[in-house]
């Protein structure tokens, strides 16, 4: 009886330290959605374990061409370039459009996502990847619980959710990174400068 | 070749093209704003749940086994049940921790967080020194059953023995399936963590409110027949330093502690064999010795046939058969995942090749997971068979949850803990010795 719960502690002990052998550095994750992956399918709305899924989108405004015409907000059949729910896109009129600035002849118009309106479904993010693809989907952290298997994974189609470091959950896209690199570097920007602080939140690949 | 050559070019040039974007325009009067994600809350909350778990665990033991209060371990699986049920929403747990630690040990490409790692230990050492001290008022998935089990009906031995016997096979398939990083079965289909977070998945949601309404009348279902952490916590709890006892000091044989147990935890007093149910027991137990080999082999093959609908499971085997299914004609639609894969011009060679590894890799886990069974099905025979003699009323140490129902219900006076009983027998005089 004493020998085997002996071999049960020494059993524990080996598992114990291979795991935390073979653990190295590696941090407390969170799951984050690798936007060059996502097609925006929409099951990111539909099968999160939260009612109101914990995937929202996000505009990566140095992305954006500030179109009028955009392809993200407007209905493949839109009637007219206005604000009329029918020629929107978005199910819940979450992409707000405004106008910005009259040049040379182009009206250009900027797009801000509604997060409170947003649900994820990924309309937007697949209307706007056949333009520039600025707008994208994220796991939003102060809404995800973090599942051990997250719903929305196994149901992606482009198995586009990884673990990332739980310091830093979230990804932009590899080109935006570069982007927002070459901003930090260039610019030598202070702390508190919002770049600065977004990157301090993204995970680097 | 060399066309194939050209038509890797030219997808090389169409994919740049994509790749260049409409500037960004010069504004004269309107700076770029940048995007804005809600900040992560870092891992703290990780390392708080890990030191609520150690002294979670730490008062459990004491109350079960020094103060003997069935008072302090209902207020402390109802603190349990809100702060790692309510408030942390149920993940991670030690019962799902199970599943990372084996894809830990298949997958070296998974790194396991180490308070995953500690929420699989600690509960199984408390175990192997107090008893199941953390299904007594810690896990808040025990916790959800315990506080609805109000009227106990005792099932018959046998039910219980076979339904039991599905914990250790859920164990089995989540291994299996967690180890070839295809699902965490036991994440999928918990059925309380939809309670927790006050929605979910409407089928688990059901399945887990068809649990609760069964836990009325028999106790705590899940711990008893599903879960696959409460089924390795027996064996821990079975070698087990101290363990709870019923009596503090004698026990008079009432059997009001057996009526009390809602979780057919107790073992009534066995009387020594006769000689010739002595000689039966021995020729029964020589068969069933016999047969375990044959048991296990015919299980084991059974498994390895399972190969393809284990491996069906696997979101890549599904993708590579409608992949195929779609360049033989027999597929009408596509689906979001084969249009995904042919756009983003994955090579079809690459996914087939990792499939058939996986195939082959369910193939021999699927012989694993059947031998399993028959493991798992000889041993209890054989431990059915086994005629353990004792003069007391006393838990079960296996399954015997330490909720301390038995105690509050025994008559004999009030004394601290004692030792496993299971691992010493020792004389009646002696049960009244401490640790
Ligand atoms: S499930 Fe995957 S592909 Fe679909 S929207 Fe979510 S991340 Fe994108
Ligand atoms: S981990 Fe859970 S809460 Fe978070 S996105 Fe996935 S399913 Fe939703
Ligand atoms: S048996 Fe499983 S579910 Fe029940 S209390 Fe123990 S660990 Fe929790």
């Amino acid at each position: 009886m004493r020998g085997t719960r002996v071999a049960g502690a020494i059993a524990l002990g080996t598992l114990g330290g291979l795991l935390a052998g073979s653990h190295g550095d590696a941090e407390e994750t969170r799951w984050q959605i690798d936007p060059d992956k996502c097609i925006g399918c929409s099951h990111c709305s539909t099968y999160c374990v939260l009612d109101e899924s914990a995937v929202k989108c996000v505009q990566c405004f140095d992305m954006c061409g500030y179109c009028d015409i955009c392809t993200g907000y407007l209905d493949t059949n839109y009637d007219d370039v206005n604000t009329a729910a029918e020629n929107q896109l978005c199910p819940t009129a979450a992409v707000v459009r405004e106008f910005v600035e009259d040049k040379a002849g182009q009206r250009f118009y900027q797009y801000t996502i509604d997060e409170d309106a947003c649900i994820g479904c990924g309309k937007c993010v697949k209307g706007c990847a056949l333009m520039n693809g600025s707008l994208y989907l994220q796991v939003m952290h102060d809404r995800c619980v973090n599942c051990n298997e997250c719903a929305i994974e196994k149901a992606c189609p482009t198995q586009a959710y990884t673990r990332v470091p739980a310091e830093k959950p979230y990804l932009v896209k590899a080109q935006a990174q570069s982007l927002y690199e070459s901003k930090l570097a260039d610019e030598a920007l202070a702390q508190d400068d919002p770049v600065a602080k977004l990157m301090r939140m993204v995970t680097m690949r | 070749m060399v066309r194939i050559l050209v038509i890797g070019l030219v997808l090389v040039v169409s994919s740049n093209a994509t790749a260049e974007l409409i500037p960004t325009p010069d504004f004269t009067s309107h700076a770029i704003p940048t995007t804005e994600v809600p900040p992560g809350d870092g891992a703290g909350w990780e390392y708080v749940d890990v030191a609520a778990l150690a002294i979670a665990l730490g008062l459990a033991s004491y109350f079960a086994l020094v103060t003997r209060s069935r008072k302090h371990l209902f207020a402390l699986s109802f603190a349990s049940l809100v702060w790692f049920g309510f408030v942390r929403q149920g993940c991670v747990c030690s019962i799902g921790a199970t599943q990372n630690v084996s894809l830990a040990l298949f997958d070296p490409a998974y790194v396991i967080p180490i308070t995953v790692v500690v929420f699989f230990l600690l509960p199984l050492l408390f175990t192997l020194f107090f008893g199941r001290t953390f299904c007594a008022a810690v896990c808040p998935l025990g916790a959800i059953q315990e506080f609805v089990s109000i009227k106990n009906v005792q099932i018959p031995r046998w039910v219980d023995h076979s339904l039991g016997l599905l914990a250790w096979i859920y164990l089995g398939a989540a291994v299996i399936f967690s180890a070839t990083g295809t699902a965490f079965l036991i994440c999928r289909y918990d059925p309380f963590v939809g309670f927790f977070r006050l929605g979910g998945n409407a089928n688990m949601m059901i399945a887990g409110g068809v649990l609760l309404l069964i836990g009325v009348f028999i106790g705590r279902p899940y711990c008893r027949f599903l879960c696959p952490y409460g089924a390795v916590l027996s064996v821990f709890s079975r070698f087990s330093r101290f363990h709870v006892r019923i009596p503090p000091t004698q026990c008079i044989t009432c059997g009001l502690c057996s009526e009390a147990c809602p979780y057919g935890a107790i073992e009534a007093p066995v009387a020594p064999a006769l000689p010739s149910e002595a000689s039966r027991g021995r020729s029964r137990l020589g068969w069933i010795l016999l047969a375990s080999p044959l048991i296990v082999a015919v299980f084991a093959a059974t498994g390895s046939m399972m190969r393809v609908p284990l491996s069906q499971m696997d979101l890549d085997v599904q993708l590579a058969q409608q992949l195929r299914m779609e360049t033989l004609g027999l597929a009408t639609t596509t689906t979001d995942a084969s249009d995904a894969f042919r756009n983003a011009r994955r090579d079809e060679r690459v996914l087939f090749e990792s499939v058939l590894v996986k195939q082959q890799q369910f193939g021999r886990l699927g012989l694993l997971l059947g031998a399993w069974i028959g493991v798992v099905i000889s041993v209890k025979l054989v431990s059915l068979a086994i005629r353990r003699p004792h003069a007391d009323y006393r838990a079960d140490t296996k399954n015997c949850v330490s909720c301390g129902r038995c105690f509050w219900y025994c008559p004999v006076g009030d004394a601290p803990a004692g030792k496993n009983v299971a691992n010493e027998q020792p004389e009646p005089s002696q049960l009244v010795q401490i640790t």
